[in-house]
């Protein structure tokens, strides 16, 4: 008799390739093999990816999502396959990043049971994810993928695990492609409420000091010309969260630079002097605030936001504008009067100057001694007309990496800013390399956090993945030092590291590799790096105990900067 | 001042969500007084009677982030003044005790509790009404000391909104 049925592992390659996957990172094993199966099937079209650890598959599916917009996917197998991927899964949902993670698992009969492999991923994943699912049966495939993709990308982005019983996979099912663009429980984005509109318009109307807090939600709002029309309508200096560094290119008059306990000192300082607080698409994480209990409180606060649940959560916000960012901005501005606040502005200029002269130009052209992670970053940033990707790994590389590259294009900036997962550089430049093939995609990283996802080296080797890896080596978990010269009386606790040698370990892969340990074969080695066609790893032997400054101490208030540490 | 709060909510009929709003209490460090699950008057959709003690600002959040819950059509909380609430509780007392002590009598109808079984050994009281009145009757109980096993059920709650919060939303929902 003949029959339209197909697998369940089938109709989840047709509803990715329905969904518009074009590239997969995963890694196979037991319960996920009919689904690898169904892939082979399906080469042509969907991109698989094979990552040497399960954690590098979510990292690089994140990478990919960060820079391109769209949905990153990876697969695994159950078990301890899926467990690989809860690092990423926790990363992804405080960073908001949209990733479809799939798991295989034991087969439906099994369940329950401490079959091999077998692990309660739904259970596991439950708080970490924006959505999780058990497919138990083939039929459900099609609904779920659909379903799944849709929660990952709207509203606040975020992830959503499947967990595909072996079963499901190998059941026969008829195939309908779906399209769920509706949950009736689920509102990703809060209606406009033009009342707040037009109350935000009259803060900022009144406002003689207002400052803006831009985060993440410019780039996922993909709101930028919204936001450039209000700002430059009304003259409000604005600030970025480290995962909005790219919102506003670099050069921006208006932008003034980094929020946050190593971000720059004058948007901080100021933050405690504005009349105005204007924050778009942030959280006020503890890095950015410092103590709760002193930040702006001079000031009236509007929150724009798109997830209600964020409201007065850490600051209370006089006004909440609810929506998406690129919608109530356009709204608000229609509303605002055009302003001059030069005065203001210029106020700025002020601890521009104090710290560049006392911070950045020691940091970004030192004249002598050891290497320093900021002149490297910053002339790697140059090298490439400031319009490449940096990807960073998390400690002193990340903060360095994040205060001195610069940006000019949108959804420039891949790195771990909630969870501060080390080891998430590596793969997630390689998802990076996928995710915007035209750009140039810089990874910083450290000699501690290279070494937590190395592996992924192999990665690069097989696709030929054109990550420019610059090694910032100081033989130290540098971050964790800082902290423990600063806090812990020098008591340096296991952070000295002993190194293997990077350069045979590139080697090994077959990746370009070179050292740089002169300032004068600094800038030769970067055009090195960058005219090579593929992967490069470039060390620098950087200066050992070089401190990222200023710095706002843990607790301490958000005008309250160390520029330098006696 | 931690204040005595009923929060209500409502969800689809999906496996694993109870859980998912338990674990906001458990984030936030707040214990559940009592918990109530049970279908709604809307087919396919559950209802959570939710009671706790805290502060506005957090049982505030607390609604918030269960909303937020993929799943879950509205959460909302309630003072005890906004809602008409109730609770059923059963004690099981030695009947040997009960007629050696006529105060324990006099105190089941002073509660308006009933006696719903009777033999030798124990005797079954049920009693509905409200959480401190369930307290009060078990308080004075077992000062005669009678009890031999006590249990209550989760507080369930009507709100005295004269407007349907739920049924509105999936009316605006259905039109969109």
């Amino acid at each position: 008799m003949p029959t339209n049925k197909i697998t369940g592992a089938e109709a989840l390659m047709r509803s990715l390739e329905h969904e518009g996957v074009t590239t997969l990172f995963g890694y196979p094993g037991g319960a996920i093999m009919p689904s690898y199966d169904a892939l082979y099937d399906h080469r042509d079209t969907i991109n698989h990816i094979l990552v040497r650890h399960e954690q590098g598959a979510v990292h690089a599916a994140q990478g990919y999502a960060r820079v391109s917009g769209k949905v990153g996917c990876a697969i695994v197998t159950s078990g301890p396959g899926a467990m690989n991927t809860v690092t990423g899964v926790a990363d992804a949902m405080i960073d908001s990043t949209p990733i479809v993670v799939i798991c295989g698992q034991v087969g439906a009969a099994f369940l329950g049971t401490d079959a091999f492999q077998e692990v309660d991923v739904i259970g596991v994943t439950q708080p970490i994810s924006k959505w999780n699912f058990q497919i138990r049966r083939a039929e459900d495939v099609a609904w779920a993928v659909s379903r799944a993709f849709y929660i990952a990308r709207s509203g606040r982005p975020g992830p959503v695990v499947l967990d595909f019983t072996k079963n499901a996979q190998t059941d026969l099912t008829e195939y309908q492609p779906k399209h769920v663009d509706f949950i009736r429980s689920y509102r990703p984005t809060p209606q406009i409420d033009e009342a707040a509109i037009k109350a935000a318009a009259k803060l900022i109307n009144h406002s003689e000091r207002p400052f803006m807090l831009i985060g993440q939600g410019i780039e996922l709002g993909n709101a930028r010309q919204e936001l450039l029309a209000l700002i430059e309508k009304a003259n409000i200096p604005v600030g970025c969260t480290m995962l909005g560094l790219s919102a506003i290119p670099s050069d921006h008059p208006l932008n003034k630079g980094m929020l946050g306990m190593h971000g720059n000192l004058g948007p901080n300082v100021l933050t405690n002097q504005c009349d105005l607080l204007i924050a778009v698409g942030m959280r006020f994480d503890d890095r950015v605030t410092g103590n709760i209990a002193t930040y702006a409180r001079q000031a009236k606060i509007i929150h724009f936001e798109i997830d209600p649940s964020e409201i007065n959560k850490n600051v209370h916000a006089d006004l909440a504008v609810l929506g998406d960012c690129k919608e109530t901005l356009a709204a608000v501005t229609k509303y605002v009067q055009v302003a001059d606040n030069s005065e203001w502005i210029a106020r700025f200029g002020v601890y521009e100057k104090e710290e560049s002269l006392k911070v950045i130009e020691p940091a970004i052209h030192p004249t002598h001694g050891p290497l320093l992670m900021g002149e490297v970053v910053r002339r790697v940033s140059e090298l490439t007309h400031n319009e490449a990707v940096l990807v960073t790994d998390v400690g002193q590389n990340q903060l360095f990496g994040c205060r001195y590259f610069q940006f000019t294009q949108s959804r420039s900036v891949v790195t771990s800013g909630g969870c501060g997962t080390m080891g998430f550089g590596l793969p997630a430049a390689i998802g990076a390399t996928f995710g915007a093939p035209d750009r140039t995609v810089c990874l910083f990283v450290g000699d501690g956090g290279l070494q937590m996802t190395i592996q992924e080296l192999g990665t690069i080797m097989e696709q030929h993945s054109p990550v420019k890896i610059i090694l910032l080596n100081n033989n130290y978990l540098g971050n964790v030092r800082q902290w423990q010269y600063l806090f812990f009386r020098k008591r340096y606790s296991f952070t000295p590291m002993l190194n293997p040698d990077y350069e045979k370990i590139a080697e090994g892969y077959g990746i370009k590799a070179r050292t740089v340990v002169e300032r004068t074969d600094l800038d030769d080695a970067i055009r090195d790096m960058l005219q090579t066609d593929g992967p490069f790893l470039l060390q620098c032997a950087v200066m050992e105990e070089d401190n990222v400054l200023p710095m706002t101490p843990p607790g301490a208030n958000v005008d309250e900067m160390m520029l330098e540490i006696k | 001042m931690d204040t005595l709060y009923t929060i209500i909510t409502y969800s689809e009929n999906f496996a694993g969500i109870l859980n998912q709003i338990t674990a906001v209490f458990t984030r936030r460090q707040v214990n559940i007084e009592s918990l109530n699950v049970c279908s709604s008057s809307t087919p396919g959709v559950h209802k959570y009677t939710i009671t706790c003690y805290c502060d506005e600002e957090t049982v505030h959040l607390i609604t918030k982030q269960i909303e937020k819950k993929i799943d879950v059509l509205q959460a909302r909380y309630y003072t005890s003044d906004q809602i008409f609430i109730q609770e059923v509780a059963l004690f099981k007392l030695s009947t040997p005790k009960m007629l050696e002590q006529p105060d324990i009598s006099l105190t089941i109808r002073q509660h308006s509790a009933k006696i719903v079984e009777v033999n030798e050994t124990y005797s079954i009281v049920n009693f509905t009404g409200l959480p401190e009145d369930i307290d009060s009757l078990y308080t004075s109980l077992n000062t005669l000391d009678c009890v031999v096993q006590f249990v209550r059920c989760g507080a369930i709650a009507i709100t005295k909104n004269r407007r349907e919060l739920l049924d509105e939303y999936l009316e605006k929902i259905n039109n969109l």
